[in-house]
């Protein structure tokens, strides 16, 4: 058999099978990765994103840094019982700004996409406490530290800085009002006309019960009711993408 | 001192000063916690280069004693023993997260132990720092026996293997202390990715460097799969990790992709982290201990050389598979389900290739567990390449993606495939390496192949179970048109299964306890191989 005689090319010289292996596995992922840079649907604009209020990237990256994406996800599929259960489908859009996105694999627990709203802030501090206190057939971990741990996110702005480099549209304004902006936004007596300016939709208020505690409780359920609350689905048009 | 010894003591004596430079500076705790570790490490480094380098005295091994090749070993042994102590640490890892699911009081309420931080560490420990040992450790042995050379580089095998240890040492400890990018199997921060690159391309040049000494004319097809599997590994690491560090003195990066295009290119690394490290890679132990433990040729020369090529193309696609309607375009995730369902093809072609194997030598099956293993891991292959088709086509996967079901796929493979290959690989290598005669104790490998199989089959079916049921209870409706069940009621529906999946982890664990045991007492016990009266090489094919 002439072609498997042939073979003895790559199985006689390690380079050639170095080379070959590398032409032969780079096809897929160049057909499949590259022209989601430039399809219409996958680039869409949608009214309503924007990229995330200081406090909430502190907030997301205690979502990150505890691994809820693990039990968590944050995509919902386009069929009947989810959308019943946890809202509208999710569009490309709504993760244009998520470095990295935040789909998750697994359910163990329900889906976030859209938990923005759903639940009270205090809600959201006495299940994080302890869960079993409000849902007792939860098997979620207990995280009573966020409470007591302060925010550490002096250099938030820094974070800022880097995702304006990898394309999320942060202005200077924004870059050098981020802890302002971060503190602000927890102190409903103070002025946050800025934060709301520069990130329309963004919940004010002190989120953990305790006004003279900037906790990463703060953060991280900031981050939780934003989710998901951006779009206008009375106003999103699904047929502005198509062509 | 040599080139090599110069180079190596140099490059980690400025790491050293950059690690110091970096733990003064550090902006966390953690990165300076690295830090600390990056520099004993480094400066460990250089003195072992130096302290081997005055022991050695001017000798330098030789590639040949006698006219036969003198294989570098140390490194294979130093693998080994990493692989099986990796195993047991992450099989526990594991059955304490497993556990959690049934019993959430075991998170403790501590930031170190919950379920979202130990979850990491224990694939991390299993892929990574458990097969990845056994992969390092098998194919420095299989390209320098089918090579018939001794593997170059006085520094840089170990550099090899300590670095890819060190950088599981910084992962795992990155996870419990709430440091990761939430890419899954890929969740290290952009410093341990660094630092792995910058082993793995010494681990290619290695493996490129020993073929190049080979003896043979031909490279012998587990070495085609080695060599994908780093190839690919390497290609699917650097693209898929990439970042930009918040500060070079701080442990926080942001991957560069986002959203959709970052979902595609995360399970385009995840699920050929799972076809080119947990396939290829354990794929060419089959190809090299399955006809050595069995003494009979691979069945067929052509069948291998379809199945390399074929599966790694068709790979590469599969990965859309994981994003079935979500927000990538649905011809994206069609062209991963229409690749996934060909992907059976060559993964039962080498499945055949590997049973057929046996051809004449069925009978051993019986009076050698160690074949056993092997023979049952290529069984495994077969069922998981099997189900893995199934549940990527839409249909399917619209009622199994988000359940347990894909945590049951991915342990037939993971326990089944690459955990009992692997076991196999070792139960063959340990006596090799250490010249002794067979394993201590047979009736051991037994005990351990029955025990693990009941472990097996109870964590596969409950999760087969919780699975589907989860999946329906999602979408069942009542007959007024409501949905039946709430979120809550279908997680409290899993609780016996999650308990019954527990223990068959404990009994998994159990098994390869009694592998560590046997693994010790044939190091220091077992029976000497008889010494060189040994019969002159067969040629090899």
């Amino acid at each position: 058999m002439s072609l498997m005689q042939k073979h003895a090319v790559f199985e006689r010289n390690s380079i050639v099978l170095l080379i070959g292996i590398l032409i032969v596995v780079a096809i897929g992922g160049l057909v499949e990765i590259v022209p989601l840079f430039y399809l219409k649907s996958t680039i869409e604009t949608v009214t309503g994103m924007r990229p995330y209020s200081p406090l909430e990237l502190a907030g997301r990256n205690i979502f990150i840094r505890e691994g809820c994406y693990l039990c968590h996800s944050q995509m919902i599929r386009p069929m009947r019982d989810e959308i019943e259960r946890y809202g509208h489908f999710s569009l490309a859009a709504e993760s244009q700004y998520d470095h990295p996105f935040q789909w998750g694999s697994k359910r163990t627990g329900p889906d976030l996409a859209r938990v923005g709203g759903k639940y009270s802030d205090d809600w959201h501090v006495a299940h994080l406490v302890d869960p079993r206190s409000v849902v007792p057939a939860s098997v979620m971990p207990a995280y009573p530290f966020l409470k007591e741990t302060p925010l550490k996110a002096e250099r938030i702005g820094e974070d800022m800085k880097t995702l304006r480099l990898e394309g999320v549209p942060y202005s200077d304004e924004a870059i050098a009002n981020a802890f302002a902006d971060l503190k602000a936004q927890v102190t409903p007596d103070g002025s946050a006309d800025g934060v709301i300016a520069r990130y329309p939709k963004a919940v004010v208020r002190d989120f953990d019960g305790n006004p003279n505690k900037l906790s990463e409780m703060d953060a991280l359920i900031a981050y939780l009711q934003m989710l998901g609350t951006l779009v206008d689905f009375s106003t999103y048009d699904d047929k502005a993408n198509l062509r | 001192m040599s080139l090599e010894e110069t180079a190596y003591a140099v490059f980690l004596g400025l790491l050293f000063f950059y690690c110091v430079l970096a733990a003064g500076k550090a902006v966390d705790p953690v990165f300076a916690f690295h830090a600390t570790l990056g520099a004993i490490a480094s400066a460990a480094g250089v003195f072992l280069i130096v302290r081997s380098f005055i022991d050695r005295d001017g000798h330098v091994e030789p590639d040949e004693i006698n006219g036969k090749p003198n294989y570098n070993l140390g490194p294979i042994k130093f693998a080994s023993i990493a692989a099986m102590f990796w195993g047991l640490a992450g099989f526990s890892v594991g059955i304490w997260i497993a556990l959690e699911l049934a019993y959430p009081a075991l998170n403790l309420g501590l930031p170190w132990t919950t379920f979202g931080r130990l979850r990491p560490l224990h694939t991390s420990a299993v892929i990574f720092a458990f097969g990845g040992n056994v992969l390092l450790a098998t194919s420095f042995y299989v390209v320098q026996r089918t090579s018939r050379a001794r593997m170059p580089g006085l520094v840089t095998p170990w550099f090899v293997i300590l670095g890819y240890n060190m950088f599981i040492v910084i992962a795992g400890t990155g996870y419990v202390l709430g440091v990761g990018q939430s890419k899954e199997y890929a969740e290290p921060e952009w410093y341990a990715d660094l630092w792995l690159t910058i082993v793995w391309v010494a681990y290619l040049l290695v493996f490129l460097a020993t073929l190049w000494r080979r003896k043979e004319p031909h490279i012998y097809v587990a070495n085609w799969f080695y060599l994908a599997f780093i190839v690919t590994i390497a290609m699917l690491h650097i693209v898929n990790n990439a970042a930009i560090p918040v500060s070079i003195f701080g442990s926080k990066s942001y991957i560069v992709w986002a959203g959709v295009q970052d979902a595609m290119v995360q399970w385009w690394y995840g699920h050929n982290a799972v076809g080119f490290f947990l396939t290829a890679g354990f794929l060419a132990i089959m190809y090299y201990f399955v006809p050595k433990r069995a003494n009979r040729p691979v069945y067929s020369y052509r069948l291998s050389i379809i199945h390399f090529w074929a599966l790694i193309f068709l790979y590469i696609w599969a990965g859309p598979h994981h994003l079935h309607y979500t927000a990538l375009p649905e011809w994206a995730s069609t062209l991963g389900m229409v690749f996934s369902v060909m992907l059976w093809m060559p993964s039962w072609g080498g499945m055949i290739n590997g049973l057929m194997t046996l051809s004449g030598a069925w009978d051993k099956l019986r009076t050698d567990p160690v074949l056993r293993l092997l023979v049952v891991s290529v069984a495994f292959y077969g069922m998981s390449t099997f189900e893995g088709p199934l549940m990527s086509i839409k249909a399917v996967n619209s009622l199994s993606h988000y359940t347990d079901w894909t945590i049951g796929h991915v342990h037939s493979g993971a326990l089944g495939w690459v955990g009992y290959v692997s076991f196999g690989a070792l139960y063959c290598l340990v006596p090799w390496i250490y010249g002794k005669r067979d394993v201590y104790s047979l009736k051991l490998v037994d005990w351990h192949f029955w025990i693990s199989t009941l472990g097996i089959v109870l964590y596969i079916t409950s999760m087969w179970v919780s699975g589907i049921m989860q999946g329906l209870m999602w979408r069942a409706y009542t007959d007024l048109g409501f949905l039946q069940y709430s979120f809550v009621e279908t997680v409290e529906a899993m609780h016996p299964y999650y308990a019954i999946r527990a223990l068959g982890g404990i009994l998994f664990l159990t098994g390869a306890v009694i592998m560590a045991v046997n693994l010790y007492l044939t190091i220091r016990h077992g029976e000497a191989e008889k010494p060189a009266a040994d019969v002159a090489l067969a040629p090899a094919e």
